[in-house]
C-alpha cells in the first residue's frame, strides 16, 4: 500500500517541469523599532516570548544568505543565554513571504564541489543547534516558505501558517538540479513519512497551507483576517504573530504539546516503513519511476532518492553527510547550472523593462473565438480582467465560450477555485457576434483564422471602431506583423502577440515589435502579459519571429529522417531521449499537420535553401488525407478518445513510401540522428541573435524552453552552447553540411564563439 | 413554521387595548437613561416629509424566542382582520411545502382569504424587508393597512437529500423500463444517502458566519474578555428588561404537550469566569468566538400592524411610531461580511438629515459581541473609513447607554427571519417608555448585507 502511495504521488512528477516564479508584494514596514540593531534579523520580547523577525531590507523576499544566517544565529545565542526568554517566535516581517529559499548566488561563487559541500554543512549546523534548543521556537510562516525556508520551518518545535493563497511550501531544490542541503532530506521523511517527502522532493511542488496541515508539515492554521483599522496583509502579519506568542507559551507550560496526533492511515505507513523489505521495494519503486521519467538526463532526483536511502538505512549522521556531499556534486553539473540559469532568465522574462504603460488596459476585447482566442480570454478573465470574446458564428463564439468554462471547470475539479469563483470569474467574459463595446476597448487582440487578407479586414474593421489609444495585437504564429500592420492607419499602435497552444498551460508569450511599434504600445502589450501570467520575450519583427523560425528547420529535419525510414516511434524516442518533453513527430500531431505545412511553406518561400531537407510534399499529402493530427484523431498517430495509448497511423506507410530518401550511413547512428535536429535548431536560434531578432540570449533560452520544450537540462539553445562548447557544435554542423549542404552552415556568431572559446553567450 | 406564525398573527391587535396596556406602564427605567435624551435638541423636528404619507406602526408582537427545539402547535384564536389589505413575511430556511409561508399562515390565522400575502427573504434582515416593503406598498398608496413580520423554525430546518441521490430519485421518476430502473439503481452508491444540512454558512465562500465572526473580531482586535463582557452585558440587561416587565412586545405562546411559554428562555446571565471556559467554537483550538459570546438560532415569529397614518387615526387606534428612512447596504461577503451597520449607521442618518446626537435610542442585531464591537471599533476609525466606506472621518463612537439597553439577540436569540421586527418593536417601545424622539435600527445579514432603518416616536 504504501508503495502504491509513493508511485500515485509520483505520477505528479514531472522532470520537465521549471521552477516557476512567483510575484510578491512588498509593502514596507516599520516593525518594533526598539531592537532595530542588525540588518536582516531582529527580536523583540512579548512577556516571556521573543519574536524573531527577519526582514531583509530593499528586497521583495526574505533569503537566507551569509548574512541573514550570522544574524539568526546571533539573535538565537542571546536567546539561549537569556533567562527571561522561555520561548521564541520565528516571523517574517513582509507579507507574502517567510523565507524564499537560500541565497542562489551563493552557489554561483561555488567553483568546487567542496566549497558548496561547506555551505550545505553550516546550513546544517546551523538548523541541528535550533531542532535542538532547549527553548520551544514557533515557526509563523505567511507567504512563500520554500527551500532552505522550509528547512528552517521544519528545524523549529512548532509551525503556524496563514491560510491563504500566497502561503505555499515545497523544496523546489530538485527543480534547479540540486538536493535540499540543510536537513531537509533528513528532517522531511521524519516529519511527513516517506512518501510524501519522495513526492515533495521529487517533484518540488509547492504545497498550500490547508494541505501542509493534513499531511503533518505545519500544526496550527491561521485564517488571513479582512480589513479592520489596518490593512488586511498587516493586520493578518500581526494576528499570526499573536497567535504564535500564544502557542509558544503553551508550548513551555505544556499546555500544547509538539507531537501530533497521526491518522491510522500514517500510523500504517509509518509501521509498514519500519519494514527493510517494505522499504526496498518503495527505493525500486521510485528510482524505477525517476529513471523512466528523467532519462537518465536528470542527476538529482536520484541523487534524492540516494540521500534519503543513506539517511533511513545508515542513520542521521551518514544521510547528513551524505546530504551535503551530493549538494555539492550537484551543484558543479552543467544540468543544474542549466537550470539555474534557465530561473534566473524566467524571473528577467517575468519583468516589464519598458516600464508603466501610459494607459492600464482595463477592457481588452479577444476577436475570434477558436482554440486560441478562447485560451487568451481565459488566461485574461481568470486574472480580473474584463473581456468581451467576438466570433462571426453563434456555434464558433459559444465553442469558445465553453472552452473557457471547461478550463475553470477543471480547475474547481482540482479544488483550485471554487465554484463560485469559477461563476464570479466566468461573468468577466462578454461573448458577442458584433463590435459593440469596442469603442471602451484599452487592447483588442486579435485570433482569427491564420490569413493576411483576412487579418487585414479585421484590423480595418476594428480601426473603425477603436478608440484612439487602443493597442491592436494580432496573436499569429508566423505572419510578419508588418505585413498586418500595412493597412493600419495608426501602425504604432500594431504590435504582435504570439501565444501557444493551449494557453491556459504554455507559460510563453512571444511579443514582436516592428519598426514602427511605439516604445508604449509594447509596454503595454508585456504588461497584459505578466498579467495574464506569461514568460514574456520581446522579439523584432520577421518571417517566423524567433520560435516559429527556430522550429522550421527542426521540422524539416525531422520529415528528411521519417523519409530516411526512421519510424516516428523511434523518432520520438531519440528525440525524447535527448530531453524535449514532446517527441518530434507527436510534437506535429500536437501542433497540427496543416499548421505545419502552412508555416514550412511560408518559412521555406522566406529562408529558401536553409529551411530545406526533408520534403513539405509530406506534410501535403497528409493534409489531403485528412490526417491533420491530433484534433483529426489521425496524424503520425490514431488518437482514440480518452486512451492515453496511440498507436502507429499504419495509413501512411504509402506516403512515406512514395517519398522514400536513401540514408546516409555515416550521419544516421542515433545520436546523430539527435544532433541533426537539435543543431538546426540551435544554429537558427544564434542566427536569431546575431540578426538582433532577439534582444539577449536569455530571452533566446526562455523561448525556446518554454515555448518549443527545448530540453530544460541543456537550459536552452544558448546555455547549451555554452556549456557543451561551441566548437563542438560547429564541428558537428560541418559533419552534417559535408553531408547535406546549406542546411548545416553553422552561423557567424556561432563561429566566432568556437574560435574565441572565452566567448560566452553568458559571461 | 405555519403555525407558529399563525399565533403570532393572531396576537396582533384589532382593537387598542394593547396600546392602553403600554400607556398605564409605570416608568421605572434607571433615571440616568431617562436623562439623557431630554436634554437634546434635535437636527429636525420630525422626519415627516411633504406629500409623502406617513406610515405608522400600531403595534407588533412576538411569541417568545425559544431555543431551537420547543416548538409545536398552537391554540388557536379568532380576531376579525377583514382591515388588512395585504400581508408579507420574512424567513430564511424555507420549507418546501411551504414556499410561501406568509399565505399559508394568513390563511391559518383566519385572515380574509381575500387577502394576498407574499414572502420575502433577505438572510437575518428578511422581516427587515417585510416591514420596508409594506411601507412602500402603503407609501405608493397602493394599500393602506399590511401586516408584516417573520418567522423562523430553526429545529425543524428541511434537510435534502444530497445532490446525487435527488438526481437518482429524479430520474427514476422519468424511467420507462424496468431496464432503465435497473440500472438506474445498480448506480446507488451509500454515500448517495448521506443528507445534505442547511448551513449557516456564506454559498459564496463556504465559511460558517461564526468563523467569518471570529476573523472580523481578530481583525479588529477585539479580544475575547471584551467580547464575554459584552455578551454578559445583554444578558444581565435582558434579564433586567424582562424582570421590570419591559419585553411587552411578547405574546405567551403554548407549546402543546408542554407549558405555556411566557418569556424568552435564552437569557442566563453568567459570570465572566464561566464564561471564560467555554472553548471557541469555531476556529479552534485559539478562536475568541463562543457559544456564550454568540447570538443563538431560535424558533421565533414576529409580526407587526403597519398602516397609513390617516387610515390608523381613522379606525382608532393609537399609533406606536412612525417608520421613516431607510436603507440597504452591501459589501464584501468574505471579510466584511458582519458590518452592515457600519456602513447603513451614517448613510441613514445622512438620509434623513440626523447625526448620531439626536438619535435617543439604537437597536442593533447582535449577531456575535465579536461582530458588535467590530463595528464600533469600524465605526470610530478614522483609517477604516477613508480606505472602505469613501467618507473623510470616522461615523463616531456609539452611545452605550443608548445602546441595546433591553437586551439583545445575544440573550434574546435570533430567529432569522423575526429579528428585524423585533428590533423595531424595541425601539419603539424604548422611545415610549423613555420619551425619546429618534430610535435607529441597523442589522447585518448574510451575503454581506446590511440595514439601517429610522423609527420616530408618535407623539402622544
Amino acid at each position: 500500500m504504501v508503495a502504491s502511495r509513493a508511485i500515485g504521488s509520483l505520477n505528479r512528477f514531472s522532470a520537465f517541469r521549471i521552477l516557476r516564479t512567483r510575484g510578491y508584494s512588498f509593502r514596507n514596514f516599520s516593525g518594533s523599532s526598539a531592537l532595530l540593531a542588525r540588518t536582516h534579523v531582529n527580536y523583540g520580547v512579548k512577556g516571556n516570548v521573543a519574536v524573531i523577525r527577519i526582514n531583509s531590507p530593499n528586497s521583495k523576499v526574505n533569503t537566507l544568505n551569509k548574512e541573514v544566517q550570522s544574524e539568526f544565529m546571533e539573535v538565537m545565542n542571546e536567546i539561549w543565554a537569556s533567562d527571561q526568554i522561555k520561548s521564541a517566535v520565528l516571523i517574517s516581517s513582509k507579507p507574502g513571504c517567510f523565507v524564499a529559499g537560500a541565497d542562489i548566488n551563493m552557489l554561483a561563487s561555488c567553483k568546487t564541489p567542496q566549497e558548496a559541500t561547506n555551505i550545505s554543512q553550516e546550513g546544517q549546523r546551523m538548523f541541528e543547534k535550533l531542532e535542538k534548543s532547549p527553548k520551544p521556537v514557533v515557526a509563523a510562516i505567511s507567504g512563500s516558505c520554500l527551500g532552505g525556508g522550509l528547512e528552517l520551518a521544519i528545524a523549529c518545535q512548532y509551525r503556524i501558517a496563514t491560510k491563504d493563497r500566497k502561503t505555499v511550501l515545497g523544496v523546489p531544490e530538485v527543480l534547479l538540479g540540486i538536493l535540499p542541503g540543510a536537513g531537509g532530506t533528513q528532517r522531511l521523511p521524519k516529519m511527513v513519512g516517506v512518501p510524501a517527502a519522495f513526492d515533495m522532493m521529487l517533484t518540488g511542488r509547492n504545497i498550500r497551507a490547508d494541505r501542509a496541515k493534513k499531511m503533518g508539515l505545519v500544526d496550527q492554521l491561521v485564517e488571513p483576517l479582512g480589513p479592520g483599522v489596518k490593512p488586511p496583509e498587516e493586520r493578518t502579519i500581526e494576528y499570526l504573530e499573536e497567535v504564535a506568542v500564544n502557542f509558544a507559551s503553551g508550548l513551555v507550560d505544556k499546555k500544547i504539546s509538539p507531537k501530533r496526533n497521526k491518522g491510522l492511515v500514517e500510523k500504517l505507513t509509518a509501521y509498514a516503513m519500519t519494514i527493510p523489505f517494505v522499504r526496498r521495494q518503495i527505493y525500486k519503486t521510485v528510482e524505477d519511476k525517476v529513471r523512466k521519467q528523467t532519462k537518465g538526463l536528470y542527476p538529482a532526483p536520484l541523487k534524492i532518492i540516494d540521500v534519503v536511502k543513506t539517511g533511513l538505512e545508515q542513520g542521521s549522521d551518514a544521510g547528513y553527510l551524505a546530504e551535503s556531499q551530493k549538494f555539492g556534486e550537484l551543484a558543479m553539473t552543467k544540468e543544474s547550472k542549466a537550470l539555474v540559469g534557465l530561473y534566473h532568465g524566467q524571473v528577467l522574462c517575468k519583468k516589464n523593462k519598458f516600464g508603466a504603460p501610459q494607459k492600464d488596459v482595463k477592457h481588452l476585447a479577444v476577436l475570434g473565438a477558436g482554440l486560441m482566442g478562447a485560451g487568451i480570454a481565459q488566461v485574461s478573465v481568470d486574472k480580473g480582467l474584463k473581456t468581451l470574446l467576438k466570433d462571426t458564428t453563434v456555434a464558433g463564439l459559444g465553442r469558445g465560450q465553453q472552452q473557457v468554462f471547461k478550463g475553470l471547470n477543471d480547475k474547481v475539479k482540482k479544488k483550485a477555485i471554487t465554484s463560485f469563483e469559477r461563476d464570479s470569474i466566468f461573468s468577466n467574459l462578454i461573448g458577442q457576434l458584433d463590435y459593440q463595446g469596442f469603442e471602451k476597448a484599452d487592447m483588442v487582440i486579435e485570433a482569427v483564422f491564420e490569413d493576411l487578407s483576412v487579418k487585414h479586414k479585421v484590423l480595418k474593421e476594428v480601426e473603425a471602431v477603436i478608440p484612439d489609444h487602443c493597442v491592436f495585437a494580432s496573436n499569429t504564429s508566423a505572419l510578419p506583423i508588418n505585413e498586418i500592420a500595412a493597412v493600419s492607419k495608426r501602425p504604432e499602435k500594431v504590435i504582435g502577440m504570439h501565444y501557444f497552444s493551449p494557453v491556459d498551460k504554455m507559460q510563453l508569450l512571444e511579443i514582436i515589435t516592428t519598426e514602427k511599434t511605439s516604445k508604449d504600445t509594447t509596454a503595454s502589450a508585456v504588461a497584459v502579459g505578466l498579467k495574464q501570467g506569461k514568460v514574456i520575450i520581446v522579439v523584432k519583427d520577421g518571417p517566423g519571429f524567433y520560435t516559429t523560425r527556430c522550429l522550421a528547420p527542426m521540422m524539416s529535419e525531422v520529415i528528411r529522417i521519417l523519409q530516411e525510414g526512421v519510424d516516428p516511434k523511434k523518432l520520438d524516442s531519440l528525440t525524447t531521449g535527448f530531453g524535449f518533453p514532446v517527441g518530434a513527430a507527436t510534437l506535429a500531431d500536437e501542433v497540427g499537420v496543416d499548421v505545419a505545412k502552412h508555416v514550412a511553406e511560408d518559412l521555406g518561400k522566406a529562408f529558401g535553401e536553409r529551411f530545406g531537407g526533408g520534403n513539405p510534399e509530406l506534410l501535403g499529402q497528409m493534409v489531403s488525407k485528412g490526417f491533420l493530427g491530433r484534433k483529426s484523431g489521425k496524424g503520425f498517430y490514431i488518437y482514440q478518445e480518452g486512451s492515453k495509448n496511440k498507436s502507429l497511423n499504419s495509413d501512411m506507410d504509402s506516403i512515406f513510401a512514395s517519398l522514400r530518401l536513401p540514408a546516409k550511413p555515416e550521419v544516421s547512428s542515433d545520436e546523430d540522428i539527435q544532433y541533426r535536429v537539435v543543431t538546426r535548431f540551435v544554429n537558427e536560434a544564434v542566427m536569431c541573435l546575431q540578426e538582433g531578432i532577439l534582444a539577449t540570449p536569455a530571452e533566446g533560452d526562455i523561448g525556446a524552453v518554454f515555448g518549443l520544450g527545448f530540453p530544460p537540462c541543456l537550459g536552452g539553445p544558448f546555455r547549451f552552447v555554452d556549456l557543451y562548447g561551441a566548437q563542438k557544435i560547429v564541428d558537428r554542423l560541418r559533419k552534417y553540411e559535408a553531408a547535406y549542404g546549406k542546411q548545416f552552415t553553422p552561423c557567424q556568431l556561432l563561429i566566432d564563439h568556437a574560435n574565441s572559446p572565452g566567448k560566452k553567450f553568458y559571461q | 413554521m405555519t403555525s407558529i406564525l399563525t399565533y403570532t398573527l393572531k396576537n396582533l391587535p384589532s382593537t387598542s387595548k394593547w396600546a392602553l396596556k403600554f400607556s398605564v406602564r409605570p416608568l421605572s427605567c434607571s433615571s440616568q437613561l431617562l436623562a439623557a435624551p431630554a436634554a437634546q435638541t434635535k437636527s429636525k423636528k420630525t422626519l415627516a416629509k411633504p406629500n409623502i404619507r406617513n406610515i405608522v406602526v400600531v403595534d407588533g408582537v412576538r411569541i417568545p424566542f425559544l431555543l431551537s427545539g420547543t416548538s409545536g402547535l398552537l391554540q388557536r384564536t379568532s380576531v376579525p382582520k377583514d382591515v388588512v389589505d395585504y400581508i408579507i413575511f420574512g424567513t430564511v430556511i424555507q420549507e418546501v411545502k411551504t414556499s410561501n409561508v406568509a399565505r399559508e399562515a394568513a390563511l391559518g390565522a383566519g385572515f380574509s382569504d381575500k387577502t394576498p400575502a407574499h414572502t420575502v427573504t433577505m438572510a437575518c434582515i428578511s422581516s427587515n424587508q417585510a416591514m420596508t416593503t409594506a411601507v412602500g406598498l402603503i407609501a405608493s398608496g397602493q394599500y393602506d393597512v399590511v401586516v408584516a413580520g417573520g418567522v423562523e423554525l430553526m429545529s425543524d430546518v428541511p434537510i435534502r437529500h444530497s445532490r446525487k441521490m435527488r438526481k437518482m430519485m429524479l430520474d427514476l421518476n422519468k424511467a420507462k423500463t424496468m431496464g432503465q430502473r435497473l440500472s438506474l439503481l445498480s448506480k446507488f452508491r451509500l454515500n448517495f444517502l448521506s443528507p445534505e444540512l442547511p448551513a449557516v454558512a456564506e454559498f459564496s465562500t463556504s465559511e460558517t458566519m461564526g468563523h467569518s465572526a471570529d476573523r472580523l473580531a481578530a481583525a479588529f482586535a477585539v479580544s475575547r474578555l471584551e467580547q464575554d463582557e459584552y455578551a454578559l452585558r445583554s444578558h444581565s440587561l435582558a434579564k433586567k428588561a424582562q424582570d421590570e416587565g419591559l419585553l411587552s412586545d411578547v405574546v405567551p405562546f403554548k407549546v402543546p404537550g408542554k407549558e405555556t411559554v411566557t418569556k424568552d428562555n435564552g437569557i442566563r446571565p453568567s459570570s465572566l469566569e464561566q464564561m471564560a471556559k467555554l472553548k471557541p467554537a469555531f476556529i479552534k483550538p485559539y478562536g475568541t468566538v463562543t457559544a456564550a459570546n454568540s447570538s443563538f438560532l431560535t424558533d421565533g415569529a414576529s409580526a407587526m400592524l403597519i398602516m397609513a397614518e390617516d387610515k390608523a387615526l381613522a379606525l382608532g387606534y393609537k399609533p406606536k411610531a412612525y417608520l421613516r428612512d431607510f436603507v440597504y447596504v452591501s459589501q464584501d461577503p468574505k471579510d466584511q461580511l458582519l458590518l452592515g451597520p457600519t456602513y447603513a449607521t451614517p448613510k441613514v442618518l445622512e438620509k434623513a438629515g440626523l447625526t448620531m446626537n439626536d438619535i435617543d435610542v439604537f437597536e442593533f442585531h447582535e449577531a456575535f459581541s465579536g461582530q458588535i464591537l467590530a463595528n464600533f471599533k469600524a465605526m470610530d476609525s478614522d483609517w477604516f473609513a477613508q480606505n472602505y466606506m469613501g467618507r473623510k472621518t470616522k461615523v463616531g463612537l456609539l452611545p452605550l447607554e443608548k445602546f441595546n439597553i433591553w437586551g439583545g439577540s445575544l440573550s434574546l436569540g435570533h430567529p432569522f427571519g423575526a429579528t428585524g421586527c423585533r428590533l423595531v418593536m424595541a425601539a419603539a417601545n424604548r422611545l415610549r417608555k423613555d420619551g425619546g424622539q429618534y430610535g435607529l435600527v441597523a442589522a447585518c445579514a448574510a451575503g454581506g448585507q446590511g440595514h439601517a432603518m429610522i423609527v420616530e416616536a408618535y407623539p402622544k
